[in-house]
């Protein structure tokens, strides 16, 4: 599942192209939101680039489901022999894949940008934008399978992910801003470990309602 | 049925007003504006209990699908958003005077907030799909994924809030009240749990019918 979807999507690019503008323009947006304060934007600099992946990650998630519905392809998901939780975890491969691509790309255009230096704090970053980007595709591909079939889908995915969301995004900044402040990251491993159990709760949840979604 | 446990309830806010206008004594440091905690706990209460039965009527569906479990899980996802609302503006109400504020950013009041916009969510999803038997099992499954935020919620705003800056408001520490407070704090919880159990009973009602007329 995953690895047709990937393939789709390296033939077509469409997502990941589109997805990448989209980050590429919300980086100008802030500049000029912010102005060129640079003590000021430090300060907010977690905030921005947690903001710009959940952004652009929303966009990317509420599309998952998209590629079925406009090809019809629902009923053959729903048809699709063995666990349900398969399906479920392949689009939750393609998604993080995807994700991962992208966000690398940000974080790259973000040192570029606002002049970070990242290299000394890459791996703890990678840590936390790795466990941030589990939990928010976890319940995201959820929710992107419950909305798929609703009326005004792209309005709703959002207004359903964010408030749920909420513990991910506090996480996932608070220990960005403590990376970025050179920080230990021992300082915030409450942190981590609430977003560890955040990807545990959603992942669980995901592969155990996953079924009753795809019913019909 | 329903007609009586109306009455109840009626009865039982006319006396938990009587207590708390009544019967409990003006509370020195805050004057009357204290009195508002009789309708902010209960209601407070009361949407908790509302997103509990939510949950359970969810996992009930899931696991037995009758129609039944889901309308109760709709109805007290109806009531319980309203309370919260209540909740939340009895709070402000009270703020205003108290704290010098409507709202403050305070972890309880936060995660109150994301509850509310949550479960509004959740009634909103209701309403976008047009198959009936659909919107049961997807509202089914976001009943259960946002029971299970909540605790995520309440602890990452705690943190995020009071690591960094000591509660200052909403710490009453280990005061206790006045017995004539308690009584009538109470009776009101009573109270408001009968008016909650009543507008459940009779939206559940409602739905039943609709759903008998729709089909």
């Amino acid at each position: 599942m995953a690895w047709k979807d990937l393939l789709v999507e390296r033939r077509s690019k469409e997502t990941l192209n589109a997805l990448l503008f989209f980050s590429l323009a919300l980086l100008f947006v802030f500049q000029f939101a912010l102005g060129p304060d640079r003590e000021r934007l430090a300060a907010v600099l977690p905030g921005l680039l947690w903001l710009g992946f959940i952004l652009s990650g929303m966009l990317g998630l509420g599309r998952v489901f998209l590629v079925e519905r406009e090809n019809d392809c629902w009923e053959g998901l729903l048809l699709a022999p063995g666990d349900k939780s398969a399906i479920y975890l392949g689009k939750l491969g393609g998604s993080l894949a995807l994700m991962f691509v992208m966000e690398a790309i940000v974080l790259l255009l973000f040192a570029l940008f606002f002049n970070l230096d990242l290299a000394p704090v890459l791996p703890g970053l990678a840590l936390v934008i790795g466990l941030g980007t589990l939990g928010f595709a976890a319940i995201g591909t959820l929710f992107a399978a419950m909305t798929a079939q609703a009326r005004a889908r792209e309005l709703l995915f959002p207004v359903l992910l964010l408030p749920v969301l909420v513990p991910v995004l506090l996480g996932t900044v608070k220990a960005t801003e403590a990376l970025l402040l050179r920080e230990p990251l021992a300082d915030v491993a409450h942190w981590l470990k609430l977003l560890v159990a955040a990807d545990v709760v959603y992942l669980v949840a995901g592969l155990l309602t996953f079924d009753f979604i795809l019913e019909g | 049925m329903t007609t009586l446990l109306g009455w109840l309830a009626a009865l039982s806010l006319a006396a938990g007003a009587v207590m708390g206008f009544g019967v409990a004594p003006r509370e020195v440091t805050q004057g009357n504006v204290q009195r508002i905690m009789y309708l902010h706990v209960p209601t407070a209460w009361v949407a908790y209990l509302a997103f509990g039965v939510v949950l359970v009527a969810s996992i009930a569906y899931l696991a037995r699908r009758r129609p039944g479990a889901d309308r109760v899980a709709h109805a007290s996802a109806e009531v319980g958003v309203v309370f919260t609302g209540l909740t939340i503006a009895a709070g402000s109400i009270w703020g205003k005077p108290t704290w010098g504020t409507w709202w403050t950013w305070d972890a309880r009041l936060t995660s109150v907030a994301i509850l509310f916009v949550m479960y509004l969510g959740y009634l909103l999803l209701r309403g976008m799909i047009d198959d009936h038997e659909r919107a049961a099992r997807y509202c089914a499954v976001l009943g259960i994924v946002a029971a299970l935020d909540v605790p995520l919620v309440h602890f990452s705003v705690y943190w995020w809030r009071t690591l960094h800056q000591p509660p200052s408001v909403l710490k009453p520490g280990a005061a206790t009240m006045p017995p004539a407070i308690l009584a009538a704090l109470l009776v009101n919880l009573v109270a408001f749990t009968l008016l909650y159990v009543y507008f459940v009973a009779k939206r559940v009602r409602l739905l039943r019918a609709e759903s008998e007329a729709l089909a």
